[in-house]
């Protein structure tokens, strides 16, 4: 649906390829579609207003390096502002006193009871003694949902009934102080952060425990109103930290940068799934490539840089350029990519549309069909890798036997092969300069 | 009418403290300038209409200006509600006399409110005379059936579960034919939380469509996707997805009563005809809300509290 930035900027470029410096033009031009793309990134409207005049500072004047087109000196400029805004994960604040009281915080349906058994599952396993407290006695079942993770991960859950949560949150401090135990979780109820009678029962709670870190748990989806939950949140109480959650969606978790620019709260941690151990430290590079809709490109890169030998690329570069890559090359890619790791890993880290379109396939279907493909082409002779012009149908039955496929998978990859072949010819000529072709 | 427009704003004016009917000029100046159509897309993104919609939204009011001879802002403020309004359907009414049962999946994502409002509508429904059943179908979440059992004694309102990681699909199958045997007006069923993205939690989603279609010929009559207001641009590829997968008809808009303007609802009755069904004002079963376009737009267009 959405064009990814490096797409719409490339277009752009197109026809300043060979200037050596960027104009205030050239910069107006691509500064309106980062615009865009971080306000389709619901980066809140004033949070992008101030990002863009300052990258645009930064990028009038810059000196094009010769390995980057225009475009891609932009977007480097954002990409490390982005990160520079977002910060540096940091951890809990887990020195001093015993036992650390944690308390998770945020709108209705969030994550926090989720994110609490995340979190105690986590510290267990790093050898602490949690506790987790059920203090939402609001949510029918909330208390049961609670209970069943506090088992699932193997953590006690403290509950007492009919006690407002600051009482209990204090009788589950003073429990916790006396049973030993190193950390302490509440997980409360949802709430608007305009509704005053709910926060102030979130302050109450502070002023009964000593809270060492208060984590603001926010869904990743959530629109330009992260700014303001985030700010009313921050007003009642001593925010310490922010975890976005639902990250295994396509969304583009804009809301961290607007929370994290205007109300410095760090972010923590990332839950990425509904399993009690998707739970991640996340990484500003790629939460910033994620945000401009360049999926991981950045983590791509690398991930292939590390993977391929220079050389082969280049070669493979020049063949495809001179229209000249065979079934052979294409072996060879299939390697390189199997070197990647996990296909449903490489998967994930496609950019925008293909990313998308990625997401909707089956990952054990693909890593099969990879497989298929593999066993075809190592049904091949050298020649006919070189040359798949030779392939008739008698050549084409013996693969298929040779492989354990039918007729109709060898005839369905040479048609594959030979669209593949066309795709690089135009990718050649819209200047995919950079990535490496992975995926042949 | 005037009913449903004060419990709208009872909804509203809990969290929002805002006062309806008189609403604050956007607009810094009284007369049109450049600065007011910056103004305008300000308010417009910031109420997550997105900016593809905002940017439509000002050509048209654009136009008019030129058309109309417009050169108070008080008048484009009239003319922005009206293109408002105009871009969003008036809301259906519900046809329950066709079938019986007449059987309703609520799908959407994780947390969005599907379990709250399966209890506010299986509550208004019993209000007006019919009979309800509430199925159980999100037998993963931990203690989500709990959930539907709490709300379904509160309100009086049988529930048929299955057991926890039973087959979701099954869990429906059975809540049909026992609604077909008990004579039930009204199957609710409230089905897991899911990502869109998630291929086999999809594939998942479409099963129990499916087999309740075994259950029941011609069922599910209607799919309801349970969107949470708060969502951003991300609402638009949710409807998409939920859309293509089972068929979904009407959606359901909760936690209106938040801070957020739920802009994403016109991006999405735009782009894929999907009619705005109900509300979700708040967390008890009267509040929810026969989806009030005129209300709704005054929403997006009052000076926020903050
Ligand atoms: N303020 C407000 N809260 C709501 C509304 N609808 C639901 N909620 C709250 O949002 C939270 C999530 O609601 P649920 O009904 O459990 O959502 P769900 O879609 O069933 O969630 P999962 O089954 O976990 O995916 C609960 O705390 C509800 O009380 C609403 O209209 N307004
Ligand atoms: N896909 C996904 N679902 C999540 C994640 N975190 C929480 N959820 C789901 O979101 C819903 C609401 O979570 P819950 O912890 O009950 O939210 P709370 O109301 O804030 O306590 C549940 O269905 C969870 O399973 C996540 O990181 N990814
Ligand atoms: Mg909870
Ligand atoms: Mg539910």
């Amino acid at each position: 649906m959405f064009e990814t930035l490096t797409q719409r900027l490339e277009q752009i470029f197109t026809n300043l390829r060979r200037r050596g410096k960027l104009t205030e033009q050239d910069v107006d031009a691509v500064m309106r579609e980062v615009r865009l793309a971080l306000l389709e990134a619901d980066v809140h409207y004033s949070v992008v207003k101030d990002f863009v005049s300052r990258v645009r500072e930064r990028a009038v004047g810059a000196e094009v390096s010769q390995a980057l087109n225009p475009a891609q000196q932009v977007i480097k400029i954002v990409h490390e502002e982005l990160i520079k805004t977002l910060g540096e994960p940091q951890w809990l604040n887990l020195t001093g006193p015993k036992p650390r009281a944690l308390m998770l915080v945020g709108l209705q349906g969030s994550g926090k009871t989720t994110a609490a058994a995340k979190l105690a599952r986590l510290l267990r396993s790093q050898g602490e003694r949690v506790l987790l407290v059920a203090a939402d006695p609001y949510r029918p079942a909330a208390v049961k949902q609670l209970q069943t993770l506090g088992e699932k991960v193997g953590v006690p859950v403290f509950y007492e009934e009919k006690v407002p949560p600051p009482l209990l949150c204090a009788k589950a401090f003073d429990h916790a102080q006396k049973g030993g135990y190193s950390v302490m979780i509440m997980d409360t109820a949802g709430r608007s952060q305009l509704d005053d009678a709910l926060m102030s029962e979130l302050k109450a709670i502070t002023e009964k425990v000593p809270v060492a870190d208060i984590l603001l748990v926010v869904d990743s989806m959530i629109g330009q109103e992260a700014l303001h939950v985030a700010q009313g949140f921050r007003q009642a109480v001593n925010l310490t930290g922010l975890i976005m959650t639902k990250m295994d969606g396509d969304s583009r978790g804009g809301a961290a940068i607007s929370i994290r620019s205007v109300t410095g709260v760090p972010i923590k941690f990332l839950g990425t799934g509904e399993g009690i151990d998707a739970l991640e430290v996340y990484d500003p590079s790629r939460l910033a490539s994620r945000i401009l809709g360049m999926g991981d490109v950045i983590g791509l890169i690398e991930k292939a840089q590390q993977a391929y030998d220079e050389k082969t690329a280049r070669e493979q570069a020049e063949k495809m350029m001179s229209g000249r890559f065979t079934l052979e090359d294409f072996a060879n890619q299939l390697r390189q990519v199997k070197k990647l790791g996990p296909l449903a890993q490489i998967l994930e880290m496609l950019p925008g549309q293909l990313g998308q379109a990625a997401k909707m396939v089956d990952p054990k279907d693909a890593e099969r069909q990879l497989k298929m493909t593999e066993a075809i082409i190592n049904s091949m002779t050298r020649e006919e890798r070189l040359n798949p012009d030779i392939l008739n149908a008698s050549r084409r039955r013996r693969i298929a036997r040779g492989s354990g496929t039918d007729v109709q998978d060898v005839n369905r990859l040479i048609k594959q092969f030979r669209e593949a072949q066309k795709l690089f010819k135009t990718l050649q000529k819209t200047g995919g300069r950079g990535m490496p072709n992975l995926f042949g | 009418m005037a009913d449903l427009f004060s419990k709208w704003k009872e909804g509203l004016e809990k969290t929002r403290k805002a006062t309806f009917g008189r609403i604050a000029t956007l607009f810094g100046a009284t007369q049109i300038n450049s600065d007011t159509w910056d103004e305008l897309e300000a308010i417009l993104v910031q109420a997550d209409l997105g900016i593809e919609t905002t940017e439509e939204i000002i050509q048209a009011l654009k136009q008019r200006v030129v058309q109309e001879g417009l050169t108070r802002t008080e008048e484009l403020q009239n003319a922005l509600r009206e293109v408002l309004i105009s871009r969003l359907d008036p809301t259906p009414t519900i046809d329950f006399s066709s079938h019986k049962p007449m059987v309703i999946l609520l799908v959407g994502v994780n947390g969005s409110g599907k379990t709250t409002t399966a209890a506010k509508l299986g509550w208004q429904f019993s209000r007006t005379g019919k009979t309800v059943l509430l199925a159980a179908a999100d037998t993963f979440r931990a203690a989500a059936v709990d959930q539907l059992q709490v709300w379904g004694d509160r309100l009086g309102l049988p529930v048929i579960a299955g057991q926890p990681n039973a087959d979701p699909a099954a869990v429906a199958f059975d809540a049909i034919q026992s609604a077909i045997s008990r004579k039930i007006d009204i199957v609710l069923v409230d089905t897991a939380g899911r990502l869109h993205t998630r291929y086999n939690l999809m594939e998942e989603l479409k099963k129990i469509h499916r087999v309740v279609g075994k259950a029941l010929p011609g069922a599910p009559h209607a799919v309801w996707l349970v969107l949470d207001a708060t969502t951003g641009q991300n609402a638009l590829q949710q409807a998409k997805a939920f859309k293509e997968a089972v068929h979904v008809t009407g959606i359901i808009l909760s936690k209106l009563d938040s801070s957020a303007r739920g802009g994403m609802a016109f991006a999405i009755q735009q782009s894929l005809g999907l009619p705005i069904l109900y509300a979700g004002l708040g967390e008890k079963p009267e509040d929810l809300q026969v989806f009030n376009r005129e209300a709704f737009v005054n929403g997006i267009l009052e000076k926020n509290g903050q």
